[in-house]
């Protein structure tokens, strides 16, 4: 979601204004604060938030920047409240889906606080824009592309400054000393003349502080935090380690129902009609009833639900759906490829005459997101209002279509937005498919009782919202002493924003930058490089899938590149560095990381293969290790370089890095939906398999020492590492691999 | 008929379809939700418990086969290895999104219950059942084996 990049601040105004548009008028009382619902609803206790610290967390090390709340006087902006027991809770405005910004925000402000770290508590921030917005998606509030941490990193840290300063500014007056003698170190203030009080003893005084003129922040030598390796370990886990996480799908509420949904067998079928006789005999099962997405089936728990589910009998006209079929549209998409399409490239300077001419075709499936937790969300219809909890990972938008599916307006609805089990990007949508839904489950039983609908495996894998498919073609040409001549690439697949409220925005000249982001830009230097795009529409929602185009655009510049080094009788690394002058930060994380990884010619069975990919700003080099038996591929090693500006959390960065390669691991060697009929073909971890610990590499991550403004990692660490695979099996004596993933090719095993 | 079961040391009667898997029992009749649904066909591993110290897939597990066996959940698990594990993996920041952990820690711990030093190829054999899809591995097993350290 780079592409937010290309959203200009005017244009998310006139979105924010025409969703605003598109739910009832505002009502004219107040909204109730969730405390006051809360009592209104006659004091019931909601399980949300972070459960009590049992045994097993005591046996946990220190509680360093535990989850919790804590109230205090001092709270100077939306972003941080210093409580009298010393307390600092850091408001967070993302999404903590396991990329750790949760730990990264809190550690911005509390460097600027000089807060004690242990005295650090996080929580999540309620949907409001004006106060959260992302400040990269204009006045949207929300988490993607990789942007968690560049755009808080200037907003976090002046709120910790500006906290810092009315302590300080409260100090100097209670001791009567000039402020600039006051020091802080670990929540506490003072004073050369002996005088010191802690955080907490000096809050109340502070909150009455007016400051006369901005903080001046930190210089890089000052910090604390900011880059110390291991200085904030993650404040997330040790409730992820013993069980008392809260996630969308361990909300308790008195009388919450659990609800399925008979979803569409096919892709675009329509409901005939459905008979609920059987369903509603299954004990537990309280409503069978339509929803605008299918039949929904709600019991008392999950597993009569389920049982309900399977009794229910439905109808569904297929006569449209069935025809969508992934070998079919390969073909179509081969054949549209040979075609003019839609410019996203012109070339600045003509061909040159070509010594050598390399021509391939790409293919590249269709992907699910396959987060360990599948989607769900809890809507309650109560007294007038709605209240949500899920991984609201776009709360903007999530609480827009909510407020619209629900008939409310907008401040007549609450999102509780709680820690997801993982997203990859499926949460983070423009049309809130799940949070909607919910919602519709909510309205059809009159709002009763509070209700969760929850997603099976099948029920996830199965609903669309792909990283879709695409064919890449390629021509390209070297001259006679081995430089690129010619370049051509022609990209077919869905266009991700196209449909909808994004594409006014994104869309320019019938060119979603999403679809070709990698290829142009790119981080060469190719003025020859001509592009053509075609669009295609489908049945089946495509959707953004960690790392967006670049999940593709990386393998087809990358492997091209191999191909035209040995084309030209050069070295893979050489050759690509000559075509990096103009972007320096690309060419030292590719010389770091063949470094690192001693690059050189296979040897002893092993082959290296390198890819560089510049993504989200961040720029990321890899080298894997490969070594063949039996014509199956096993990845030894990876090491990997990034640079993404100032290191924020170090081990954060690592551990991005390790699951980005991971994750991409698995999708190069398994990952593909299917379509056959109308719908895909895989539904669960046995067909839709993913990387286990056995196949997992080792993997070397070498962060780059940087003072540019820092850029994400959640997504940077998967475009190389499916190029540097495929680059080494080439130099292994493998074949040239073209078509993704590996299993259809059968050099994994299956 | 009431069935009779052992979780986490306290013995429980549920009034409970036979048929209901052991892991939807645990997370709605006894409230113990650190237990994740990730599949429902025993290919996750994020639903691992303990059943008489053997590590089980909760998701396929009907309730009705636990009766009168002790059933041991991440709530309740306490043994010197799991408390290694569970250290191991704070400071070593394992989790991610965290979701698989619970299950991860499971099978970790019994393995370490079994292996106090497992090799490579034991963490492999042990933990291949748990999927990440954040990828964690690469951590996983270097907290087993820290664990597996502090054990010795």
């Amino acid at each position: 979601m780079h592409v937010f990049r290309h959203l200009d601040t005017a244009a998310s105004e006139r979105l924010a204004t025409r969703l605003a548009a598109s739910a009832p008028a505002a009502h004219d009382a107040p909204a109730l604060t969730r405390r006051a619902l809360l009592q209104a609803a006659g004091g019931l206790v909601v399980a949300i938030g972070w459960g009590s610290h049992d045994d097993a967390y005591a046996a946990l090390p220190g509680p360093a920047g535990i989850e919790g709340a804590a109230t205090g006087p001092l709270a100077p902006n939306a972003f941080v409240r210093v409580g009298t027991d010393g307390i600092a809770t850091i408001v967070c405005k993302h999404h903590e889906m396991g990329q750790g910004n949760t730990t990264g925000l809190a550690s911005l402000l509390a460097d600027e606080l000089d807060a004690d770290w242990s005295l650090v508590r996080t929580e999540y921030a309620p949907s409001d824009p004006k106060r959260y917005a992302n400040l990269l998606f204009g006045t949207l509030q929300g988490t993607g592309g990789s942007t968690a941490i560049a755009n808080s990193y200037l907003q976090y840290r002046q709120a910790g400054a500006t906290a810092r300063a009315m302590l300080v500014a409260a100090a100097a007056d209670a001791w009567q000393v000039p402020a600039s003698e006051i020091r802080t170190s670990k929540s506490v203030l003072s004073h050369a003349s002996g005088k010191s009080a802690g955080y907490g003893a000096m809050a109340e005084a502070a909150s009455r502080v007016k400051l006369a003129t901005e903080p001046v922040l930190k210089t890089r030598d000052q910090f604390v935090y900011i880059g110390k390796d291991k200085a904030t370990p993650r404040v997330d886990s040790p409730s992820k380690c013993n069980g008392s996480a809260v996630y969308t799908i361990d909300v308790k509420l008195p009388g919450l129902l659990t609800a399925v949904i008979a979803w569409p067998p096919s892709f675009g079928a329509k409901l005939l009609s459905f008979d609920a006789s059987d369903a509603k005999k299954i004990k537990g099962v309280t409503d069978v009833v339509q929803v605008p997405e299918g039949v929904a089936v709600v019991a008392t728990g999950t597993w009569a639900a389920l049982q309900g589910r399977r009794a229910l009998i439905a109808q569904w006209d297929e006569s449209s759906s069935r025809s969508l079929d992934s070998d079919q549209l390969l073909a179509s998409y081969k054949a549209q490829a040979t075609q003019p399409g839609k410019p996203f490239a012109k070339p600045t300077q003509g061909p040159a005459p070509a010594a050598k001419t390399v021509e391939a075709v790409y293919e590249f499936p269709f992907l699910a997101h396959a987060s360990m937790e599948p989607m769900n969300c809890v809507a309650w219809l109560h007294d007038g209002m709605l209240e949500t909890w899920s991984g609201h990972q776009f709360p903007t938008f999530d609480h827009q279509f909510a407020a619209k599916a629900a008939g409310l307006p907008i401040d007549k609805v609450t999102l509780h937005t709680l820690v997801s089990g993982g997203s990859f990007g499926r949460r983070a949508n423009c049309w809130s498919d799940f949070t909607v839904a919910a919602v519709h489950v909510a309205k059809a039983i009159d709002g009763r009782a509070p209700v969760r609908l929850q997603y099976t495996r099948e029920d996830d894998t199965g609903a669309g919202l792909y990283r879709p498919m695409y064919v890449h073609s390629v021509k390209a040409s070297i001259d006679d002493v081995g430089r690129v001549a010619d370049w051509k690439h022609v990209v077919v697949g869905q266009s991700i924003m196209a449909g909808t409220v994004m594409e006014p925005m994104m869309v320019k000249d019938g060119v979603d930058p999403t679809s070709v982001e990698g290829v142009s830009p790119s981080v060469y230097a190719l003025p020859m490089l001509q592009g053509e795009l075609h669009s295609p529409v489908l049945a089946v929602r495509p959707l953004w899938w960690r790392s967006v185009g670049n999940t593709h655009t990386a393998f087809v510049m990358e492997t091209m590149m191999d191909e035209l080094a040995i084309a030209a009788g050069k070295d893979p690394l050489a050759f690509r560095l000559a075509l990096l002058d103009k972007t320096p930060r690309a060419a030292a994380v590719l010389r770091l990381a063949a470094d690192k990884a001693g690059w050189s010619t296979p040897r002893g069975g092993v082959a290296q293969g390198l890819a560089v990919h510049e993504s989200f700003g961040s720029f990321v080099a890899q080298v894997a290790d490969v070594s063949m038996t039996n014509g199956k591929v096993k990845v030894e090693r990876v090491v990997c370089a990034v640079d993404c500006g100032v290191a924020v959390n170090p081990d954060v960065i690592r551990a991005q890095m390790e699951g980005c390669i991971g994750f991409a691991l698995g999708a190069l060697y398994y990952g593909e939906i299917d379509i056959k009929n109308g719908r895909a073909a895989q539904r669960n971890f046995d067909t839709y398999r993913s990387l286990r610990i056995h196949e997992m590499p080792k993997i070397e991550v070498h962060i780059v020492s940087s003072d540019s403004a820092p850029t994400g990692v959640g997504e940077p660490g998967v475009p190389p590492l499916a190029p540097a695979v495929v680059n080494a099996i080439a130099r292994l004596g493998g074949p040239r691999v073209r078509r993704l993933p590996l299993a259809r090719t059968g050099l994994v095993l299956t | 008929m009431p069935i009779m079961l052992s979780v986490n040391g306290r013995s429980r009667e549920l009034d409970v379809d036979a048929e209901t898997p052991l892991l939807w029992v645990l997370r709605e009749d006894l409230g113990l939700t650190g237990t994740k649904y990730g599949c429902g066909i025993a290919q996750c591993g994020a639903c691992t418990v303990h059943v008489d110290g053997e590590p089980m897939r909760s998701c396929s597990v009907p309730v009705s086969a636990v009766a009168g066996r002790k059933v041991t959940t991440i709530e309740g698990v306490s043994s010197r290895a799991a408390k290694a594990v569970q250290k191991a993996w704070v400071e070593l920041d394992v989790v991610q999104c965290g979701y698989c952990q619970s299950g991860q820690i499971m099978s970790a711990t019994a393995l370490l219950e079994k292996k106090p030093r497992p090799t490579d190829t034991d963490i492999d054999h042990a933990m291949a059942g748990n999927l990440c899809r954040c990828a964690t591995y690469h951590r996983i097993r270097a907290a087993i084996h820290a664990a597996a350290a502090t054990l010795a």
